[in-house]
């Protein structure tokens, strides 16, 4: 890939509402990506492989766990800090956001809200410092929009738990030291177990043929009479409602992320049409590339404030399930329609590695998709302000 | 081993340049400032490397307004244990040096460390007028440094090779490429920094002895034509006779 020229678009002066510590923060990521990860990640994705050695990068910037206390490993920042690095990830590549959005809220959220002080401290320091990769096993083959249908289960053995089922395009599977799994107990209840790497009857085989998020590796979880000791179990909250709590998070992160990879879009489009001379002048001086820019800007800013609010909000504690659902589905489906209209902007240069369009555009695909899809997520809202489920039983 | 690193501010290398006040002051207006480079890259880093292995502490010193604190924070995120800002708008580099230097004769130090010019004005002055208000040792554009007690050992780029000097604490010097790999501030960084003291000092009595007449932008670049690969007779006769330098 050619030199990384990015320049973040800031239309309505949005920094102006960021502390200096926010700033600093977000521009400390942003110098990292430009540094290390654009430099590697178009080959990285080419290859199909997931740069591993980022890890330690992720970690030291405080890219696990950003809002998880210090005293177990976390940066112990805001909620905005931690959607302005998410955003930053994302502008270099959406399968580095969700490796660190999988361990920071999907694997350490839960074991901190939900797990014990003795789980807190065995597991949340080696997964913020990047020496064990999590996943999470939510989603099975059959049961993806319908969690509550999941079949894994286990059974109390006396002395221990034992774990049945599959789970399905979990991040990092293949590379995971541990896995958040959430099953059913003999009651049907929905609790969340933490297996291990090693554990006897637990594979991680990988999903292959991936068009989408190729610098990330996704596989299977397969449990089959795993033993799992029974401290293993996160006893401070069950029911979907703990799984949900953990997307939220994450969805919140998306919400965020897919800012950068839009705005990274958005930057080189705006470059390449400034540049590429098409019957003597700039295509930028044609109306209808000024059409397509001035649309993706618009967009752009408000997805920013968007975000900027729901921040707000999480960090009052404040922001709903149905707040988090919106952003994710607005800001999602707006960052794949920018890299949809930048390829158009970019020609046939839009197709090939050289820019970042076409791979961000088909990790958005996933992103639309992963954490509630993008008609779900429509739904939670019509249900919201209807009273109305349209899509539960 | 105490280090005093003089940390400057400069303009984002993407920044567009423009001045007011008839040509006489750089016009501020959306531009990002960051760390001068030389000064974030290798003199606050080697120092910062230097206390990590032999204690002691770094303190970086910037000569500005309240609207440099942003950019001295970095500066403690990245690791300098505290910062003073000397409340003035610098006009040159001798006033600034003067401050400097009176800071310093008041709190000793085992050595100064600034990088070796400003990407904004590349005066490459101030080290030098600190060293002279101290009467200490001056080492320009420095690329190595290594302490064994109290002796630095200093290599300098010069041309066609290198040059290695011994001088003992303290001194004054000013780090070029080389010297040390940039640092990234992290998060716990960033968090700590909000912790430690920026102490704004008021400058000492200085009579300017420079003032700026006039800036001037370089001239626009030319439009470039472009000729055929297969047509080198058009680009000889351009060559020729309009650009007459064949």
């Amino acid at each position: 890939m050619a030199s990384d020229r990015f320049q973040a678009p800031d239309y309505y002066h949005l920094d102006d509402l960021l502390t200096e510590e926010h700033k600093l923060i977000r521009d400390t990521v942003r110098e990292w990506v430009k540094k290390d990860v654009s430099p590697i990640i178009e080959d990285a994705a080419q290859k199909g492989e997931y740069p591993i050695h980022l890890n330690k990068g992720i970690a030291a910037l405080g890219g696990f766990g950003p809002y998880i206390p210090t005293e177990y490993g976390g940066a112990g920042l805001d909620q905005i800090s931690y959607g302005l690095i998410m955003q930053e990830f994302e502008r270099g590549d959406s399968g580095l956001r969700s490796a660190a959005s999988v361990q920071s809220s999907l694997v350490m959220y839960p074991i901190y809200n939900y797990g014990n002080e003795a789980q807190r401290m065995k597991y949340l320091p080696k997964l913020a410092s990047g020496d064990w990769v999590g996943s999470f096993g939510l989603t099975e083959p059959d049961h993806g929009s319908n969690p509550s249908g999941m079949i894994t289960n286990y059974k109390d053995m006396g002395d221990h738990y034992l774990l049945n089922g599959a789970k399905m395009w979990i991040t990092n599977s293949p590379i995971c030291d541990v896995a958040v799994v959430w099953a059913k107990n003999e009651e049907g209840r929905i609790h969340g177990l933490v297996v291990e790497r090693g554990m006897e009857g637990f594979t991680t085989p990988e999903t292959h043929g991936k068009w989408s998020l190729r610098a990330s590796r996704t596989g299977e979880l397969v449990f089959d009479n795993v033993k799992v000791p029974k401290e293993n179990l996160l006893p401070n909250k069950s029911g979907l409602g703990a799984p949900l709590g953990c997307l939220d998070s994450a969805r919140y992160g998306i919400a965020w992320g897919v800012i950068g990879a839009a705005m990274d879009c958005y930057d080189s489009a705006l470059r390449y049409a400034q540049e590429r001379i098409q019957f003597g002048k700039p295509i930028a001086a044609f109306q209808l590339t000024q059409k397509k820019l001035a649309e993706m800007i618009t967009e752009i800013t408000k997805a920013q404030l968007l975000t900027y609010r729901l921040g707000q909000l999480k960090n009052e504690g404040r922001a709903t399930t149905q707040q988090i659902s919106m952003a994710k589905r607005n800001n999602v489906d707006m960052a794949l329609n920018i890299a949809r209209e930048a390829r158009q902007i970019h020609g046939g240069m839009g197709i090939i590695g050289e820019y970042p369009i076409m791979r961000h555009m088909m990790n958005l695909e996933s992103v639309i998709t992963y954490e509630g899809t993008h008609d779900i997520h429509l739904l939670i809202t019509g249900m919201d302000v209807t009273g109305h489920s349209a899509f539960k039983g | 081993m105490k280090i005093l690193v003089c940390i400057s501010k400069a303009p984002d290398t993407t920044s567009k340049i423009a001045f007011t006040d008839s040509n006489t002051a750089f016009d501020t207006t959306g531009v990002q400032f960051i760390i001068n480079p030389y000064d974030e890259w290798y003199a606050l880093v080697r120092g910062l490397e230097l206390k990590e292995a032999n204690g002691g502490s770094v303190t970086v010193l910037n000569v500005g307004g309240a609207d440099n604190d942003p950019t001295i924070r970095k500066a403690l995120a990245i690791g300098a244990d505290s910062a003073i800002r000397i409340n003035m708008e610098p006009k040159d580099a001798l006033g600034v040096a003067k401050q400097i230097s009176d800071y310093a004769k008041e709190n000793g130090f085992d050595m100064i460390l600034c990088g070796k010019e400003t990407i904004d004005y590349n005066g490459s002055q101030v080290g030098g007028m600190i060293a002279g208000y101290l009467d200490q040792p001056f080492i320009s554009n420095a690329s190595k440094l290594d302490m064994d007690g109290n002796t630095a050992t200093i290599e300098r780029d010069i041309q066609g090779g290198k040059e290695v000097i011994q001088v003992d604490t303290p001194f004054v010097l000013s780090a070029a490429k080389g010297m040390s790999e940039p640092r990234i501030p992290n998060m716990r960084g960033i968090m700590a920094a909000r912790s430690k003291a920026l102490v704004v000092v008021e400058p000492g009595a200085f009579e300017d002895t420079t003032e700026i007449a006039e800036y001037i932008l370089p001239a626009a670049k030319g439009a470039c034509r472009m000729v055929s690969a297969d047509n080198p007779a058009e680009l000889l006769d351009l060559l020729r006779n309009e650009a007459k330098i064949i």
